[in-house]
């Protein structure tokens, strides 16, 4: 009976091609919509990870309250006490110290008079270290412009934007004057060895990068950081395990009621991981929509279909086929076509899709004068993942599943005494 | 009712209710069909024949009285019940083909079998012999588009008698046919009759069917004014 309704949708083009079409269409778009939204959510979750929150960090209770406004005078103290318990009890994640600053770096000229100075956002990373994973994190090899990247301490990497604003040169001398652990001014020699972009927009503007033991050195941080990244070492954020390690570590050493113990925050606890929980729910409403306006065009075109098959549900109600029966394989027959079509759509979906995973949208000219604190690569992309391969399927064989049913409802309204007459024409 | 009877209708109304009153498509019916018959249903329209035709063929049930086919109690059955008689038991030819546009004469005639799910290997002998029956061997690749009125209304039969119904209810079948077609089915029709002892039922007024009847059941109103054999020689016609 499957063989004999298929060879029948495959002949009647008005019965499958409408629905068919409608079923792919909607399919191609929502998988392109997942890919998008999942690449553009990916990228912001990973590009905010590596710059802004880590997938897990560890800092101290107080500086976790007010951790929008960097402040130093709270940082966790005995860092390599706390490093070495994170390095020991959780294996999977790469542990590295980090600090955020804030200053002013100026340039001398060669009579030691202030030539050019401006505002910038540092951050001080394990750059030296042979088995630090921190240049990786920032893609420091991909972002480097100019010059090279610090092999020495007093090295620092500058933006490209910020140094060509300024007209400097590759071994000029900084300095940093900027607020010191203890609040006292704290001011540091350094000298520019590279450039960097990393094409977001909110670090390209004028930031600064530097070891983290400078770093700790000109803000008399002595066995203290601002914070403790920690990445995972499968190299994406896993939110299950984040939030174990983070309840785990929390019971066993966070104290209450003592402002300078540590506490282990994850991705999600920040800004933009509660931000993120939106972008679920907001795909999940994309499918409802997707679901309801195709299941509404199929249903009409279920109710057209019925119309148009009035004499053949009439032959086969006469042949003593039951209304469930009729009603059912009317349902098959949608399954067929919306199966096919979610096949299709989703081929069809995963070209543009491959497209703007590969190549990219460039949305740097939209981005010139934000000033949103959420950090967003210029190259927006798709990303094809697991979901993006079935995630068709829902609204393609549920619509159609759906149009059907309400379509197919006509079919039980059928009177059988009136099929003599109704068969007259 | 005679024990030769595959057909009973005892005292049996069929009342349609119509503004405040009600109107009697049939009045106290009393009829036997036996096995083989090729009878007719005669009369002016509105007189109920279509009306007892789906009463016969389980498609309405009556208002009042007994109506039994094949032994089963019409009255009493439930839709799939009346679903089950009528896919193995019974078969209706309309005034049109009605066959399934998008498939072949051979796939249209093989939609019964297939819902009474005989064995592939089966289907195929029936259907070349129902063919063959309605002289339509050559035609069973054909699309009905590509075929005539009449071999249309022909592969209409064959789907009906593919199965071996015991009883086919045929409600002018003929009505859309010009004289030459009509009489070629009407002729299969007898033919198939007297081979397979199937019996026929006809609702029409169609003066070319009528001659071929054997038992002629006049309708006025609702109700059998006159129920006679109209020629026991033309069963052998």
């Amino acid at each position: 009976m499957i063989y004999f309704l298929c060879k029948g949708l495959l002949r009647d083009r008005s019965r499958s091609l409408i629905p068919f079409l409608v079923v792919t269409v909607g399919v191609a778009l929502t998988v392109l919509m997942e890919a998008w939204i999942s690449g553009a959510v990916g990228d912001i979750i990973e590009t905010n990870a590596k710059f802004k929150d880590g997938h897990l960090k560890v800092l101290s209770r107080s500086y976790a309250e007010q951790q929008s406004q960097y402040p130093l005078d709270l940082s966790l103290t005995d860092t390599q006490h706390w490093l070495q318990i994170l390095r020991q009890k959780y294996p999977s994640v790469n542990w590295q110290m980090r600090i955020y600053f804030g200053g002013l770096l100026d340039f001398p000229d060669e009579n030691g008079e202030t030539m050019a100075q401006g505002p910038v956002a540092g951050t001080g990373i394990d750059l030296l270290s042979p088995d630090s994973k921190e240049k990786e994190y920032f893609n420091l090899n991909s972002a480097l412009v100019k010059g090279t990247l610090p092999q020495n301490p007093g090295e620092i990497l500058v933006t490209d934007q910020f140094f060509e604003r300024l007209h400097l040169s590759i071994g000029q001398s900084a300095t940093l004057i900027s607020v010191g652990m203890d609040g006292g001014m704290a001011v540091h020699a350094f000298k520019v060895v590279g450039t960097i972009n990393f094409g977001v927009t909110g670090l390209d503007r004028g930031a600064i990068i530097a070891d983290v033991s400078d770093v700790q050195e000109a803000l008399n941080m002595i066995d203290a950081t601002s914070e403790i990244f920690g990445y995972f070492k499968a190299g994406r954020f896993l939110k299950q395990q984040a939030m174990t390690i983070s309840q785990m570590f929390n019971q066993a050493y966070s104290k209450p009621n003592d402002p300078f113990s540590p506490v282990m925050q994850t991705f999600l606890d920040g800004d933009i991981g509660q931000a993120m929980g939106f972008m679920d729910r907001y795909l999940a409403f994309i499918l409802i929509i997707f679901v309801f306006i195709m299941a509404i065009v199929l249903w009409n075109s279920g109710i057209m279909n019925g119309i148009r098959r009035y004499g053949e549900i009439g032959i086969r109600l006469a042949m003593g086929e039951t209304k469930n029966h009729i009603y059912f394989t009317m349902l098959g027959e949608a399954l067929i076509v919306g199966i096919i079509g979610s096949i299709l759509g989703t081929m069809v979906g995963l070209i543009p899709a491959y497209y703007l995973q590969e190549v990219g949208f460039d949305i740097s000219s939209m981005m010139g004068s934000t000033t949103s604190s959420i950090l967003i690569s210029t190259i927006m992309r798709a990303q094809i993942n697991s979901m993006t391969f079935w995630i068709g399927f829902i609204p393609g064989v549920l619509a159609t599943g759906v149009g059907t049913l309400m379509a197919g409802i006509a079919i039980y309204q059928r009177q059988t005494a009136e099929l003599f007459k109704e068969l007259e024409i | 009712m005679t024990e030769r009877s595959i057909i009973s209708l005892d005292q049996v109304d069929k009342v349609f209710p119509v503004g405040d009153g009600k109107f009697y498509a049939l009045k106290q019916i009393d009829l036997n069909f036996e096995e083989g018959e090729f009878a007719g249903l005669v009369g002016p329209s509105g007189s109920g024949k279509t009306t007892l035709l789906n009463v016969i063929g389980a498609l309405d049930k009556p208002s009042r009285g007994r109506v039994s086919v094949l032994g089963q109690d019409v009255s009493q059955l439930r839709a799939k019940e009346s679903a089950h008689l009528r896919s193995e038991k019974l078969g209706f030819i309309f005034q049109t083909h009605n066959l399934l546009p998008v498939y072949t004469v051979y796939e249209n005639i093989e939609l019964p079998l297939l819902l009474l799910r005989t064995p592939a290997s089966e289907r195929k002998k029936m259907i070349m012999e129902t063919l063959e029956w309605v002289g339509l061997t050559d035609k069973w690749k054909s699309k009905p588009n590509k075929l005539s009125g009449g071999q249309c209304q022909r592969a209409a039969i064959a789907r009906v008698m593919v199965k071996r119904p015991q009883i086919v209810l045929a409600d002018e079948p003929t009505a859309n046919l010009d004289a030459e077609n009509s009489h070629m089915i009407l002729k299969t029709m007898k033919k198939l009759n007297q081979e397979l002892k199937t019996t026929f039922i006809f609702s029409t007024h169609d003066e070319k069917v009528i001659q071929y009847l054997v038992r002629k059941i006049t309708l006025t109103d609702g109700k059998v004014t006159q129920d006679e054999i109209v020629n026991k020689l033309k069963e052998s016609r």
